[in-house]
C-alpha cells in the first residue's frame, strides 16, 4: 500500500510548515505510528507519525523545506510499488512562497474543521494528521540536536512502583505529593504519610495573601558596548505579533473592573489544602471555576462573532495562559463548569508544566471559549488583555492584597483582588461584561458556591 | 541430629550415597591414598576400595570425559575438582558434553555426573584460585548448579545431586569446609535441587545471599536490627534451577530487595536474580533492587587487597540501608 505523507495542519492558523528533522532515512522500515519526522508549525515544533506501514521510498521535502499544509513531504510504500508517478507530481521544496492550492485546504481526515484536501487520486486510505502531535520545545535552529523529546524529564511524577500502587488503591494523588526519596522520588512511606495526615483542625490556618515568592536579587545587567541589537522573531513570538493585531486593530475592546474580597476564598483555599491526599487548590483554580459557572449564567460571554451570527458557547473551555521564556502560549481546560475544582487543579498544574516543558498536544492548545491572564505572581494591581481570537473575552486578574477596607464602619484589614474582563463590542455590551464580573465576584466571595 | 562439620557432612553424604547405590563412584585428583586436598574424602577409599574411590592424574579435562562416558554407560560418577577454578580445563567436557547429550542423544543418554568441590573467594588464593566459578556453569542449559551454605544443606543437597539423572555442578567453599551444624544422621535425608530456603525472617527488605555472604548477611543482620532495619534473608542453595517463587515472595512482602555475590558482578547472579525480580515484582517494589558485588578486578593477593575486592560488611550494609531509605 502507498502512503503519501503530507504536510499536516496543526493549528487553524496554520499555513504552511517546515520540515526540521527527518527521523528515518530512505529505505527505512516504517511501522504505522512511528516517528517519521519534526515539523515546525507556527507555534511548536512538532512530531508527526507514519500512518501507513511500509518503506520511506522518497522524501519529497528536504530538511529546512517549507511547503504548505497538505503538500506531499514523502512516501511511504512497500520496495514493489511503484510509486513513479508520486514523486513526480512533488513540489519543489523549500518554497515558501508556493501558493497552498486551494485555499484553507488542509489534510483529508485532519481534526474536525477539516475540509477535502486537494485530490489524492489512486490512493488508498491515507492520513497524516499530527498523529501524536507530541509538541517537542522551540528551538531556534532547525537541526535541533534533541530529535528524541520523549524522555526528557517533564511532568513526570517520580515514584516507586510500590507507591504507585498504593496510591491508586487508596486515592491518592501523587501529583500533589513530595517525594522523601532521592531525586524526590515518592516512595511508600509518602504515600502512608499523606494516607495518615491528621484531618484539618476546626480553625484552618489563616490564608496568606497571595504568595510573595523569594525575591530575586535585583542586578542590572553591565552596559552592552553595542547600540543596540535585532534579535530575529522566534516563530511563537512571530506568531504572537501576527495575530495579535488581528484582535487589538479590529476587534473593538472595552474593559471593565471589579474588586472582589478574596478573605472568603483564602480561607477556604486554606482549609481544602490542608485536607490530606488532595490536591493543592490555587488562588487561579477558584478564578477558573468561577468564571466557567458564570459563563454558563452568562452565555453571552462566552461567545464569539461566526460570520453574521453569534455563536453562544454551551460548554466553558478556559484557555489559560502560561508564562513561557520564549512567549506565552494558552493551554485549555475543558468543561470547567462541570469538572470539580480538585480536578481543574491537578489538571491546570499539569497543562501548564507540560507548557513549560514544551509537551502539549495540539488539541490541548486549541477550542477555549473564553481566556484567564493572571499576573498576579508579578504583584500586579491590575492590568487588561488583549482578547485572544476567535474569543470573545478574557479576563485579566491582578494579585490578592492585603488592604484597608471599611467594614462596619471601621477601617480593617482585608483581601482584596482587582480583575478586568476585556470584552469584544461587537459581540456584547458592558452591562453584559458587568454582570458576568458581578458573578465572578459574588462566587469568589461566597466560595461554598463553588463546591457545589 | 548430629552436630558436624559441612566437611564431614559431605563426606556422610558420600558414604551413605556409595553404600545405598553400587554405581556410585569417586574420581578426582589425590581422592584415595592422600583422601583429599580438602579431606572431603577421608576414609572412604578404605572402606570402598580403589575401584569406587579413583585416584586420577592432573588432568581435568580427561578424568572429566572419563566420568561422562562413565554417566553414558550407567554408572554415577562423583567426580572432585580440587578447587573449581581447575573446571576450566573441563569446560568442553562439562558444557559441550555433559550439558548437552541427552538432547543431542535424542534422549537415549542420561548423564548423571556430580562434579564437585571447592570454589570462590577463600584467603589469600590469589587471581586464579578465588573465583566465583558458578557463573560459567549456570548460563548453560543442561547443567543443574548448587551451592549449599550449611552442613545439613551440603548434605542434603549432594545426596540429591548424586540421585539426580542429570549434569550437576556441586561447588562447596574452602572458608566453610570447618563451619559445623546440626545434620540429620537419617541416611533417607535429602534436600530438593531447586528449593530455596528463608534463613532469618524480616519485613523491611529481601537480602538475596549464599555460601560466604549469606553468613555476613546473617551478621548485619543484627547490627541492623538495632537500626529498626528488619531483614529476610533468603538463600537460593540451588542456582539453577532457582527457586524464584520463594524470593519473589519475600520481597513482594519486605517490597525491597538487596542482592550478594562475591564475584564479579558484570553479568553475574546477581544482575539474574535483580532481573527476575523487577520483571515479576515490579509493582510490589519501593527502591529499585540494588546489587553488592566483588570489584571488577582479578583478586589480588595481598589480604588488605582482598578485602577490598569482596563486598564488606559496611558496604552491605550501605545498600540495604539505601533502599530502605533509612
Amino acid at each position: 500500500m502507498i502512503t503519501k505523507v503530507l504536510m499536516p495542519k496543526l493549528s487553524e492558523a496554520m499555513e504552511t510548515g517546515k520540515v526540521i528533522k527527518w527521523l528515518k532515512k530512505v529505505g527505512d522500515p516504517i511501522k504505522g505510528g512511528d516517528v517519521i519526522a519534526e515539523v515546525e508549525t507556527d507555534k511548536a515544533n512538532v512530531e508527526i507519525e507514519a500512518f501507513g506501514s511500509g518503506v520511506l521510498r522518497k522524501i519529497i521535502v528536504d530538511e529546512g523545506g517549507q511547503v504548505p499544509v497538505g503538500q506531499l513531504i514523502a512516501v511511504i510504500a512497500e520496495p514493489s510499488d511503484d510509486i513513479a508517478g508520486l514523486s513526480a507530481a512533488a513540489p519543489k521544496p523549500a518554497a515558501p512562497a508556493a501558493p497552498s492550492s486551494g485555499t484553507g485546504g488542509s489534510p483529508p481526515a485532519a481534526p474536525p474543521k477539516a475540509a477535502a484536501a486537494a485530490p489524492l487520486p489512486d490512493m488508498e486510505s491515507y492520513r497524516s494528521v499530527p498523529a501524536t502531535t507530541q509538541v517537542v520545545p522551540m528551538t531556534p535552529t532547525a537541526a535541533a540536536p534533541s530529535a528524541v523529546a520523549p524522555g526528557v524529564p517533564g511532568g513526570r511524577v517520580k515514584a516507586s512502583p510500590l507507591a504507585r500502587k498504593i496510591a491508586a488503591q487508596s486515592g491518592v494523588d501523587l501529583r500533589v505529593l513530595q517525594g522523601s526519596g532521592p531525586g524526590g522520588r515518592i516512595i511508600r512511606r509518602d504515600v502512608e504519610t499523606a494516607m495518615a495526615a491528621p484531618r484539618p483542625t476546626a480553625t484552618p490556618a489563616p490564608p496568606r495573601p497571595a504568595a510573595v515568592p523569594a525575591r530575586p536579587a535585583f542586578v542590572i545587567p553591565p552596559r552592552a558596548a553595542a547600540e543596540f541589537e535585532d534579535v530575529p522573531l522566534s516563530p511563537m513570538r512571530a506568531a504572537i505579533a501576527k495575530v495579535m493585531p488581528l484582535s487589538k486593530g479590529p476587534v473593538p475592546h472595552f474593559y471593565v473592573t471589579s474588586e472582589v474580597a478574596m478573605d472568603r476564598a483564602g480561607e477556604l483555599r486554606g482549609e481544602l489544602n490542608a485536607l490530606e491526599g488532595q490536591p493543592k487548590i490555587s488562588v487561579n483554580d477558584l478564578i477558573i471555576k468561577a468564571c466557567a459557572l458564570s459563563l454558563r449564567k452568562n452565555p453571552g460571554v462566552n461567545a464569539r462573532l461566526n460570520g453574521q451570527a453569534i455563536r453562544l458557547h454551551h460548554r466553558a473551555h478556559i484557555g489559560v495562559a502560561v508564562s513561557l521564556d520564549a512567549g506565552l502560549i494558552t493551554p485549555v481546560l475543558r468543561d470547567c463548569d462541570i469538572k470539580p475544582l480538585s480536578q481543574i487543579a491537578v489538571e491546570a498544574r499539569d497543562l501548564a508544566e507540560r507548557a513549560r516543558a514544551g509537551k502539549l498536544r495540539v488539541q490541548e492548545l486549541t477550542g477555549a471559549t473564553f481566556s484567564i491572564s493572571n499576573l498576579g505572581m508579578f504583584d500586579v494591581e491590575e492590568f487588561s488583555a488583549i482578547i485572544n481570537p476567535p474569543e470573545g473575552a478574557i479576563l485579566a486578574v491582578g494579585s490578592v492584597l492585603e488592604k484597608p477596607v471599611v467594614m462596619d464602619g471601621a477601617v480593617a484589614v482585608g483581601l482584596r483582588m482587582k480583575m478586568t474582563i476585556s470584552c469584544d463590542h461587537r459581540v456584547m455590551d458592558g452591562a453584559m461584561g458587568a454582570r458576568f464580573l458581578q458573578d465572578v465576584k459574588r462566587l469568589l466571595e461566597e466560595p461554598l458556591r463553588l463546591l457545589v | 541430629m548430629a552436630v558436624m562439620t559441612y566437611r564431614e557432612a559431605l563426606n556422610l553424604a558420600l558414604r551413605e550415597e556409595m553404600r545405598r547405590d553400587p554405581r556410585v563412584f569417586v574420581m578426582g585428583e589425590e581422592v584415595g591414598l592422600y583422601e583429599g586436598a580438602y579431606k572431603v574424602t577421608q576414609g572412604l577409599l578404605k572402606e570402598f576400595g580403589d575401584k569406587r574411590i579413583i585416584d586420577t592424574p592432573i588432568c581435568e579435562s580427561g578424568f572429566t570425559g572419563v566420568g561422562v562416558g562413565a554417566a553414558m554407560l550407567g554408572l554415577r560418577p562423583v567426580v572432585e575438582m580440587m578447587t573449581f577454578n581447575f573446571s576450566i580445563l573441563a569446560l568442553d567436557q562439562i558444557v559441550n558434553t555433559a550439558a548437552k547429550m541427552l538432547y543431542m542423544s535424542g534422549g537415549q543418554f542420561n548423564i548423571p555426573i556430580v562434579i564437585r568441590g571447592p570454589g570462590g573467594p577463600a584467603s589469600q588464593l590469589a587471581a586464579q584460585h578465588s573465583q566465583s566459578m558458578e557463573t560459567y556453569f549456570y548460563h548453560v542449559p543442561g547443567l543443574k548448579v548448587v551451592r549449599p551454605s550449611t552442613p545439613a544443606d551440603a548434605k542434603g543437597l549432594l545426596k540429591s545431586a548424586i540421585r539426580d539423572d542429570n549434569p550437576v555442578i556441586f561447588i562447596e567453599a574452602e572458608t566453610l569446609y570447618a563451619v559445623k551444624g546440626e545434620v540429620p544422621e537419617d541416611p533417607d535425608f535429602t534436600i530438593p535441587l531447586g528449593e530455596a530456603v528463608i534463613r532469618r525472617e524480616g519485613t523491611d527488605v529481601t537480602v538475596v545471599a549464599y555460601m560466604g555472604m549469606m553468613y555476613r548477611a546473617l551478621e548485619i543482620a543484627e547490627e541492623l536490627a538495632n537500626e529498626g532495619i528488619s531483614m529476610e534473608i533468603v538463600d537460593p542453595r540451588t542456582l539453577r534451577p532457582m527457586d524464584t517463587e520463594t524470593i519473589i515472595r519475600s520481597v513482594r512482602k519486605t517490597h525491597r530487595a538487596v542482592v550478594l555475590e562475591a564475584g564479579a558482578g558484570f553479568a553475574g547472579m546477581g544482575s539474574e536474580i535483580s532481573a527476575f525480580i523487577t520483571e515479576s515484582a515490579f509493582d510490589d517494589l519501593d527502591a529499585p533492587v540494588e546489587r553488592v558485588t566483588g570489584e571488577n578486578a582479578p583478586m589480588p593477593y595481598a589480604r588488605n587487597l582482598e578485602l577490598l575486592k569482596t563486598p564488606s560488611k559496611a558496604k552491605i550494609a550501605a545498600a540495604i540501608r539505601k533502599v530502605c531509605y533509612a
